[in-house]
């Protein structure tokens, strides 16, 4: 048994913290907090010369053929350094998808641009009436020859503004039973017909609504069989559930800590003397020890050939429903001063723990709501019944 | 990384499995209430290894790190098998640090026949330790006294009636106690035992929480109420679901704590304390949510899953209230507080 993910990912932490030095910039961090993108084309140009969005890939596809876990080492340290990671990792669940399903042209023409850090792909899965019924999905391809033409709308379509391509859920078949008649396309995002409007979220995040109106995409992009989209969903839903390690939990735990260090209360005494305050620290350390164990589970079980579905839901449910949670405790220990936002030279912990409370709600909504992840647990994992539906 | 477990540990844990399974079914564990403990049992369990198994073989031990033990203590909280193994366990490495002062005592524990040992957790005030884990059954008691580690031997007193049942009581330190080490290396060697303590609680937690949510999930498969199992209710799987993620981290935690003591991690302390705090609330919420899907008959002595319910608390309080747990925990990550 061991816990340690290795000495080659020291190393690489290193490498990455000297790296994050020179790339990650303070105005990066803060235009990414300001804009709500959390990508930036510098940033990640950089990392994708480094060679590291494909660090754990096999050389053939212009990758490292590191091991997987210092490609979690990798990403840990890009979360503690607070690193738009959005972009990248969006495009290794579209890349890791393409690679497991794809055909052979389509590792050429995807593979070398995604892994070099010059395109990244957005997600079409939500849509207006579907989010946790991904598979109710309306928006419809149609066969023209050789080619598709896609008409409907997405919702939530994250990154669509700056990526080539979005990852797109589609009806072909609307007479069979609804996980049965779904294909995936990858559609060009500067297509003729495709329209896209911000959406601004509490977090600050920016997402899309994304329209598609006659919109042609030849047949070489379809991802999978015609009519075995759900297959490919199936796929691309595990690596969107097993691909982290650490959160932001551990980003704002340790700005915390260090804010409590180093601050004096109103009664002139340090923050992390008082007991109410080291009371939530230790707890939050707890869980995200938990989390922390649960991710590295799951990346060992894939590193084993795995799929983890199971191990994936829980540890999404579990970091997401505990960052949730430990947010709102932070908040609660830093009493009034607490709701002052980034930018108040007052504000503890630079405003990240009230950024926090913002942003974790969402984390158990997307990528499949808590109640998905436990469906997935409860029937999977525990051989429950499905609830009558 | 590497979580799975070796070839020996599966061998270990199949062994201590297939045993507690065997000679240590809930009707054991009940005929053995309230005093706790079951002397039949305990003489069997030491051909597998009994508390010396984590001793150096050099000492005449087992040679077992604290991983291997953990996956023992897991099997062991799985079955709430009423032998004082865990105890003995920690008593045993304590007497084989010491050396030379301890290797009497050891030897009582390395025997086929072996003596019931325990640590007392807190330290000894007025020549008494208090609410001392297997107090009630143990023949050597291992104490800190001031800035001395000193060894008790002699008639247990009478148990005490308690939450858990188990064989919990006062112990006093007469003046016929052995100093087994003094100074910095007395505390030392007790805040190792402690934390192995911990440790090892954290595994016999995880694995109590183990059977408590086989037992809900189990329930919930074959009770009908509305005419469907009600498992199938989606608040019922909800919270099973919920259960058993945690106790998948309590388990790894506890696994964890016991991987940084055995490589010697400087976060090893920390992750002692962690995992037992994690592994006790997650062992009264499992078996807390499993008591509650049995609905009225969870309620019952005649069911099991009280069983589980009494003890995930009991466990929990031996080192005192939980919350001033996260406190010590707060001094380890942080150094000590100025106000507490
Ligand atoms: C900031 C942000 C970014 C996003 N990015 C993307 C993206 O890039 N690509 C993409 O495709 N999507 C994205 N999403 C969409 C996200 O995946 C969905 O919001 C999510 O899956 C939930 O769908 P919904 O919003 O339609 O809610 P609904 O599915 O309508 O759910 C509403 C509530 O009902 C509950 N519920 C639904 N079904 C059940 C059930 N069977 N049992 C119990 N409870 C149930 C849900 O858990 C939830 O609490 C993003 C969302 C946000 C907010």
């Amino acid at each position: 048994m061991d816990f340690s993910l290795g000495d080659r990912c020291e190393e690489l932490r290193t490498e990455v913290r000297e790296f994050l030095a020179e790339h990650l910039p303070q105005e990066t961090i803060d235009r990414v907090h300001e804009t709500g993108t959390a990508h930036d084309w510098t940033f990640y140009r950089a990392l994708g010369a480094r060679g590291w969005i494909g660090a754990a890939w096999p050389k053939e596809f212009g990758g490292q053929d590191r091991d997987p876990f210092e490609m979690t080492a990798l990403r840990d340290e890009l979360r503690l350094a607070g690193a738009p990671t959005d972009g990248l990792g969006q495009s290794l669940i579209v890349a890791r998808t393409i690679r497991h399903v794809g055909t052979e042209d389509q590792k050429q023409e995807f593979l070398p641009p995604a892994l070099a850090g010059e395109i990244i792909f957005a997600l079409g899965y939500s849509e207006p009436d579907s989010g946790s019924d991904v598979a109710a999905a309306k928006t419809r391809a149609t066969r023209d020859g050789d080619d598709w033409v896609i008409n409907g709308q997405k919702m939530f379509t994250t990154l669509a503004h700056e990526a080539a391509f979005v990852f797109l859920l589609a009806r072909t078949n609307p007479e069979v039973a609804k996980h049965k008649g779904l294909t995936m396309f990858l559609v060009p995002l500067d297509s003729p017909g495709v329209e896209m409007h911000p959406v601004h979220t509490m977090g600050g995040e920016r997402t899309n609504a994304t329209f598609y109106n006659d919109v042609r995409v030849p047949d070489r992009y379809r991802v999978g069989s015609v009519d075995g989209g759900w297959d490919v969903m199936t796929v691309a839903l595990t690596f969107e559930r097993g691909g982290f390690g650490l959160s932001d939990a551990d980003r704002v735990w340790q700005q915390a800590v260090a804010w409590a260090k180093t601050t004096l209360g109103d009664d002139g005494t340090p923050i992390i003397d008082d007991p109410l305050v080291r009371e939530r620290l230790a707890s939050m350390r707890i869980n995200n020890e938990v989390a922390k164990l649960l991710a590295y589970r799951t990346s060992f079980v894939a590193a084993r050939g795995g799929l983890p579905t199971v191990e994936g839901s829980m540890h999404k449910l579990w970091y997401s429903e505990s960052m949730t949670a430990d947010a709102g405790e932070l908040l609660d220990m830093l009493g009034a001063k607490g709701v002052l936002r980034r930018g108040d030279g007052d504000a503890p912990a630079d405003g990240w723990i009230e950024h926090l409370y913002r942003h974790a709600a969402v984390t158990t909504i997307y990528g499949g709501t808590s109640e998905v992840q436990r469906g997935i647990i409860a029937e999977r994992g525990l051989g429950l019944p499905r609830p009558g539906r | 990384m590497d979580l799975d477990l070796n070839p020996q540990q599966q061998d270990l844990v199949a062994a201590f499995r297939a045993f507690f399974l065997k000679e240590s079914p809930p009707s054991v564990v009940r005929s053995a209430e309230p005093h706790g403990f079951d002397p039949s049992l305990w003489s069997r369990v030491a051909q597998l290894g009994g508390p010396a198994i984590g001793v150096p073989e050099g000492s005449g031990g087992g040679g077992a790190g604290l991983v291997d033990l953990v996956l023992i203590t897991e099997q062991l909280g799985a079955s709430l098998a009423p032998i004082p193994l865990l105890e003995g366990m920690i008593a045993a490495r304590v007497l084989a640090r010491v050396g030379d002062s301890g290797r009497e005592a050891l030897e009582r524990l390395t025997s086929s026949a072996p003596a019931v040992a325990t640590v007392a957790l807190t330290p000894v005030r007025d020549g008494q330790a208090r609410m001392v884990p297997a107090g009630g059954i143990a023949e050597l008691v291992v104490g800190l006294d001031g800035s001395d580690l000193v060894l008790a031997s002699g008639e247990p007193p009478v148990g005490r009636r308690n939450l858990g049942d188990s064989p919990v009581a006062d112990r006093s330190f007469g003046a016929d106690r052995t100093v087994l080490a003094s100074g910095s290396a007395a505390l030392e060697l007790h805040a190792t035992a402690l934390n192995e303590w911990r440790t090892l609680t954290a595994g016999a937690q995880a694995g109590l929480g183990a059977t408590a949510l086989g037992l809900g999930v189990e329930y919930a498969k074959q009770r009908k109420q509305f005419g469907v199992p009600i498992g199938s209710f989606q608040s019922i799987a909800r919270d099973l679901a919920d259960v058993a993620t945690a106790v998948d981290g309590a388990t790894m935690l506890a696994r964890e704590a016991a991987w940084a003591a055995d490589v010697c991690q400087t976060d090893a302390p920390a992750l002692a304390g962690m995992a037992f705090l994690f592994a006790g609330r997650t062992a009264q919420k499992a078996s807390g949510v499993a008591l509650h899907v049995h609905g009225g008959y969870g309620f019952t002595l005649e069911y099991d899953v009280q069983l589980y319910y009494r003890r995930a608390k009991a466990w929990s309080l031996a080192l005192g209230d939980p919350r001033r747990g996260l406190q010590a925990l707060a001094d380890v990550l942080f150094g000590p507080g100025a106000r507490t």
